[in-house]
C-alpha cells in the first residue's frame, strides 16, 4: 500500500503501472505524467478539470497520472491506492461509464496484481473502500432546487438511501453554481450493478425534483427568475470585477436561462466550457505573468466580457418547460 | 451529548456538522471552521464523508498494546492516525478492530461484486509453483527420485500454463 511503500517502491510500482496502462487499448497513446515533473499550476488545471484529485496533486515523488487522449479516462498511480481508474463520460451515461471502467480493469489484470480477498473484495488502503471500491459519481447541475431552499431536504432523502451529496448550499452564496456531485457512499455489500442502478435511480427522482422546481419557478416567480437571469447575463456582459465563485454563480443562471429556452439550446455547451475556463488555475494559465487574486478577477471578468459580447440577449417570450441536462 | 459541540478532530467548538445515514443508521461529524477548511467540507469534489466519520470514530487516545502487522509492521495506533492500513495483510492483523466498524461503514460485511479472476488464477498457479519447487527440493535431499520426477513434470505443466498465456 501506498501510505507504506518506500520511495524506491513507488517509482518501482509507477514504472509497472505505466507499462500495463500503456499495454491496453484506451490507453495506448496516453499522455502520462509524473507529479513532480508537472508545475503546480499544471496540476491545478488537472484538478479543475476533474482529471486528477487533489490528494494526487499534493503526493511526493513516485506518483502520476495517465490521461487517454480524448481525456476520458484517466488513471491515478500511487494516490491513496496504487491504482485509481477514473472514466468520465457527458450526459446520463453510468452504464456506459461503468462497462468502460470495467472492461479496463479487466485488461489490466493480465499484468497486474490486485490485493484481494474472497470476502473483504479488493483490499483498498482505507477500509471505507473496501469491496467493489468502486465510486459511482454525477455532477448534477441542480439551480431550481437551489433557488427554491430545498436542497437540504433533497440532501437528507439522498443520505437515507446511502448516497452522499458534495457541493456548497449554504444560504444566499451560491459560489459552486448549483453544481453538486452525488455518489455512492458505500463499496462492500453490494455489487457493482446494484450500486450504480441505484444511483441512477435516484439521480432519476432528483431530476424530476429539479424539472418540477423549475416549474414552480416560473408558474409562481416568472419575474424574480427572469430578472436574476437577466441580471446575470448583464453581469457576465460588462462587469470588470468577478471571483470564481460570483462567476460560477452568474453561470448557473446562465445554464438555466439556457435550459428553460431563454437562450439558444447551443449556448449551453458554451456555458459548460466558460464553468471550466473561469476557475483559479485555468485564468492564470492563459496569462503570461503571475496573477494575484484582484488581477485573476480582473482577467476573469475580461474573459466573459469577450465570450458574452456575442452571446445572444435572452428572449423571455420563449420559455418552455426544459429538461435539466447533467454530467457524470 | 450537551452543547456546545465540540469539533470531532481538534474538540475547538463546532461549527460545521455533516451527517450521514447507512443502514438507517446516523452518524454524525461535527467540526470547527477551520478543521473544516482543511479538510475540504467546504470544497465541493475534495473530501470525503465517510473517511471523515472514520476517522472521527477512531480514538487515538491509549497505549499501543494490540497487535503489530507482520507484514508492514503498521499498528492499531497508525491505523487509528491515519485511518489507513499499511498493506493488505492489515486486515488481517487487524481483524477484530475492523470487523465491528464495517457494518457502521458499509451496506453488508461481505464481497459480492466484482472477482478479478485472471489475477487470482495467475497467483494461485504462482503458490502451486513455490510450493512444487519446495517440494522438489525436498524430494532431491531426502533422495526420493521418483517423487521428485514426478514434481517436476508437475513443474513443467504448472509453467505451460502460465506460457499458454498470450503475453502482451
Ligand atoms: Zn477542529
Ligand atoms: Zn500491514
Amino acid at each position: 500500500m501506498v501510505s507504506a511503500a518506500a520511495d524506491e517502491q513507488r517509482a518501482a510500482i509507477l514504472e509497472t503501472c505505466r507499462e500495463a496502462l500503456a499495454a491496453t487499448a484506451p490507453l495506448k497513446r496516453a499522455a502520462q505524467a509524473s507529479i513532480d515533473e508537472l508545475s503546480e499550476l499544471d496540476r491545478q488545471i488537472l484538478v479543475e478539470r476533474h482529471l486528477i484529485s487533489r490528494e494526487l496533486s499534493g503526493a511526493k515523488n513516485g506518483s502520476g497520472v495517465v490521461i487517454s487522449p480524448d481525456q476520458t479516462i484517466s488513471v491515478m498511480i500511487n494516490e491513496e491506492d496504487h491504482l485509481r481508474l477514473q472514466v468520465l463520460r457527458a450526459g446520463f451515461q453510468l452504464k456506459k461509464a461503468w462497462a468502460a471502467i470495467d472492461a479496463l480493469d479487466t485488461a489490466l489484470e493480465d499484468c497486474l496484481d490486485y490485493a484481494f480477498s474472497p470476502t473483504l473484495g479488493y483490499l483498498t488502503a482505507c477500509p471505507t473502500n473496501l469491496g467493489t471500491g468502486l465510486r459511482a459519481s454525477a455532477m448534477m447541475h441542480l439551480p431550481a432546487l437551489v433557488i427554491s431552499g430545498q436542497m437540504e431536504k433533497v440532501v437528507r432523502a439522498v443520505n437515507q438511501l446511502g448516497l452522499v451529496v458534495r457541493g456548497l448550499f449554504g444560504e444566499g452564496s451560491d459560489a459552486s453554481g448549483s453544481i453538486f456531485q452525488i455518489s455512492n457512499q458505500t463499496t462492500l455489500g453490494e455489487s457493482e450493478d446494484t450500486i450504480i442502478k441505484r444511483l441512477g435511480s435516484v439521480l432519476h427522482s432528483i431530476i424530476e425534483h429539479e424539472i418540477n422546481a423549475r416549474a414552480r419557478l416560473v408558474e409562481n416567480d416568472a419575474a424574480k427568475l427572469q430578472d436574476k437571469i437577466g441580471r446575470a447575463y448583464g453581469i457576465l456582459q460588462h462587469s470588470h470585477l468577478l471571483t470564481s465563485g460570483e462567476a460560477m454563480n452568474l453561470l448557473s443562471l446562465v445554464r438555466l436561462g439556457a435550459d428553460l429556452g431563454y437562450f439558444p439550446e447551443d449556448s449551453r455547451s458554451l456555458v459548460d466550457r466558460l464553468f471550466i475556463e473561469a476557475q483559479p488555475g485555468h485564468i492564470q494559465h492563459v496569462s503570461k505573468s503571475d496573477l494575484d487574486p484582484a488581477q485573476r478577477d480582473s482577467r476573469r471578468a475580461g474573459h466573459l466580457r469577450t465570450e458574452f459580447a456575442a452571446f445572444p440577449a435572452p428572449n423571455f417570450l420563449n420559455g418552455a418547460d426544459a429538461k435539466p441536462q447533467n454530467d457524470n | 451529548m450537551a452543547s456546545p459541540l465540540k469539533c470531532n478532530l481538534c474538540s475547538k467548538p463546532a461549527t460545521v456538522h455533516l451527517t450521514q445515514i447507512v443502514n438507517n443508521k446516523v452518524h454524525k461529524v461535527d467540526l470547527c471552521e477551520e478543521c473544516a477548511q482543511a479538510k475540504g467540507v467546504t470544497d465541493p469534489t475534495g473530501f470525503s464523508l465517510s473517511d471523515l466519520l472514520l476517522k472521527a470514530s477512531l480514538n487515538t487516545e491509549g497505549s499501543d498494546t494490540g497487535p503489530r502487522c507482520e507484514q508492514c509492521g503498521f499498528t492499531q495506533n497508525d491505523f487509528k492516525k491515519t485511518g489507513r492500513f499499511g498493506c493488505p495483510h492489515c486486515y488481517e492483523t487487524f481483524k477484530a478492530l475492523i470487523e465491528p466498524m464495517l457494518d457502521n461503514m458499509h451496506k453488508g460485511t461481505t464481497h459480492t461484486g466484482k472477482v478479478p479472476q485472471k489475477a487470482l488464477a495467475r497467483k494461485s498457479l504462482y503458490d502451486r509453483l513455490t510450493t512444487l519447487e519446495l517440494d522438489l527440493s525436498e524430494a532431491i535431499k531426502t533422495e526420493r527420485y521418483e517423487d521428485a520426477a514426478r514434481y517436476r513434470d508437475e513443474i513443467n505443466q504448472v509453467k505451460q500454463a502460465f506460457g499458454e498465456k498470450p503475453a502482451e
